[in-house]
């Protein structure tokens, strides 16, 4: 866990009355009994999932098992087909839009190959939502830009257009970007996709590093499974719309249970199986014969 | 059967475009008080829809002057009207021309950029990344550019004329010899402000909206890959080019019937 007194780099993140890397008794984003359909095709299936402020969570899972689905009814993308979503103690089955937007001014989001706005630079990208959402003069949102950039180790970077940024930069900047409004809650896609191991660890230590230093609360989608271990405080692993394992780090790495088991070492086959449903191989080889 | 099915199916997804259209259009104008209180977004895209197309909408103003010069006086001296080629030049630009094919001109130039550069924002999710900031896409990008279009689209169209005008002058009166005296008054009494050249700048103001409209909606509603871009845009051009030139028989049926 990263200590305060580490934290001096970032400090123009640290907002001077929080508490740092503190768990808060109230869970911040909570789901209960969440399902969600598109259409007949039914994605989540009773879910029940807790974040409080100070944790950076991780929500793993195979492709297509929903976990992207659950970041959207967070933030309010989507709506629950029943149960309740409630972040910051409200309910977002009863929140209209307005109040839907103020909540999301508040929250940040990095998406999984970062979503930058391509016609602009890297500043104005960091600039944009403090721009939008405040009457601050211009020299004032430019330095708050560069501590933004700062703290993800770019501010350097400012003029360069984001067609000339590496991956990893990209989603650094992205992420200055989703933190640029101190929020509350920063939500994360997929945010080690594609990553070399240098910009693997450089994006891992920030999302910890940020999280603690904004007391926010962090919740990361992924499947890299080591890195996850390295710096979230709780995971849940989602298979076929629900929850099928949860804990502590320590307390997956020690797990016995089999999906845990085989996420944990990568293996083919298992609870998630290596083929796709198909009938017997009797039957697609020998045909007809099989069958007689 | 299966043939009525199908003009049925196809009948009942066009009303359900329509519909869409006409939502988001509702949408559009509900959140188009950002376009005019942040005039500069607007402006951004007068420049990058309008001022950018000058170039081919002049060039092709002048071309389509200078072949109703030859074809006009070719058919005038049948008759012995040679002189009349100032107001058939005029009234054929100002009328119908110069805005139906400036606004072929820009939904082939400006309304497929438009589309496009929605449709990839979309695709690479810079969309939803601005709603995830409590900024509407629709008041942000959507609503500037449909009204930068439609800002543009009655310019384009006075430039194409004025261009064309110039272009049958160079053939009829330099080229050819028309007398240059009688090319410009026959023209300045012939057309009228009211008929000719307002009813020219309403169709103009028309077609800006229905190309515009037609862009920015088939940018934010396509299927966000490179394929569904790629059909969006497609869509643009031949669904801004069929709406303008239905319009523009609805538009004159009324205006000049004489």
């Amino acid at each position: 866990m990263q200590t305060r007194a580490t934290l001096i780099d970032y400090a123009p993140l640290t907002p001077l009355n929080t508490a740092l890397s503190e768990v808060s008794e109230n869970p911040l984003v909570s789901l209960q009994g969440v399902h969600f359909a598109y259409g007949d095709r039914e994605i989540l299936r009773g879910i029940d999932l807790n974040v409080r402020r100070g944790q950076v969570v991780a929500i793993m899972g195979g492709s297509g098992c929903g976990k992207t689905t659950l970041l959207r009814l967070i933030g309010g993308q989507l709506r629950a087909s029943s149960g309740v979503v409630s972040v910051d103690g409200r309910d977002l089955a009863h929140v209209g839009r307005d109040a839907m937007y103020a909540l999301r001014r508040r929250m940040g989001m990095l998406f999984q190959f970062g979503a930058l706005f391509t016609d602009m630079s890297v500043l104005d990208n960091v600039a944009f939502p403090l721009r939008e959402h405040t009457r601050l003069p211009p020299e004032i949102i430019r330095d708050l830009v560069l501590m933004k950039l700062n703290a993800v180790g770019l501010r350097g970077a400012g003029a360069l257009m984001p067609a000339e940024l590496s991956g990893g930069m990209a989603r650094r900047v992205a992420l200055a970007r989703a933190v640029a409004l101190d929020p509350m809650l920063i939500m994360y896609d997929e945010p080690f996709a594609g990553l070399d191991p240098i910009s693997l660890g450089v994006i891992g230590q920030l999302i910890r590093r940020l999280n603690d230093a904004l007391g926010a609360a962090s919740i990361m989608v992924t499947h890299d499974i080591h890195e996850s271990l390295e710096i979230v405080d709780y995971i849940y692993f989602v298979s076929n719309g629900q929850i099928v394992a949860r804990g502590t780090p320590d307390e997956i790495r020690a797990s016995r249970d089999p999906f845990v088991h085989q996420f944990v070492c990568a293996e083919a086959d298992g609870p998630v199986p290596f083929h796709y449903p198909a009938r017997s191989m009797a039957e697609d080889f020998l045909g007809a014969e099989a069958r007689s | 059967m299966s043939l009525v099915r199908k003009i049925g199916g196809f009948v009942i997804d066009g009303v359900w475009q329509l519909g869409l259209v006409a939502r988001f259009f509702m949408l559009l104008l509900r959140y188009s008080g950002q376009s005019f209180l942040r005039l500069h977004l607007t402006i951004r895209e007068i420049y990058f829809g309008g001022v950018l197309s000058l170039l081919i909408i002049a060039v092709s103003g002048l071309f389509v002057g200078m072949v109703l010069g030859l074809q006009g006086y070719e058919t005038l001296q049948r008759f012995g009207s040679g002189d009349a080629l100032g107001v058939l030049v005029a009234l054929s630009l100002v009328r119908e021309l110069g805005p139906v094919v400036a606004g072929l001109l820009f939904a082939s130039r400006a309304g497929s950029a438009i589309t496009a550069e929605i449709g990839l924002m979309k695709a690479t999710e810079q969309l939803t990344a601005m709603d995830m900031m409590a900024i509407n896409p629709i008041a942000r990008v959507v609503a500037p550019r449909f009204w930068g279009g439609v800002i543009s689209m009655p310019f384009l169209a006075a430039i194409f004329s004025a261009m064309g005008v110039f272009g049958g002058w160079l053939i009829g009166v330099v080229m050819i010899g028309v007398d240059e005296g009688a090319f410009w008054s026959q023209m300045q009494s012939a057309v009228d402000f009211r008929d000719d050249i307002m009813n020219g700048v309403i169709k103009s103001v028309v077609f800006g909206v229905a190309v515009s409209l037609i862009a920015v909606f088939e940018g934010y509603d396509c299927t966000p890959t490179a394929e569904g871009v790629s059909r969006a845009i497609t869509r643009t051009v031949v669904s801004s080019a069929l709406a303008i030139l239905a319009l523009d028989f609805v538009l004159t049926s009324f205006m000049f019937r004489g």
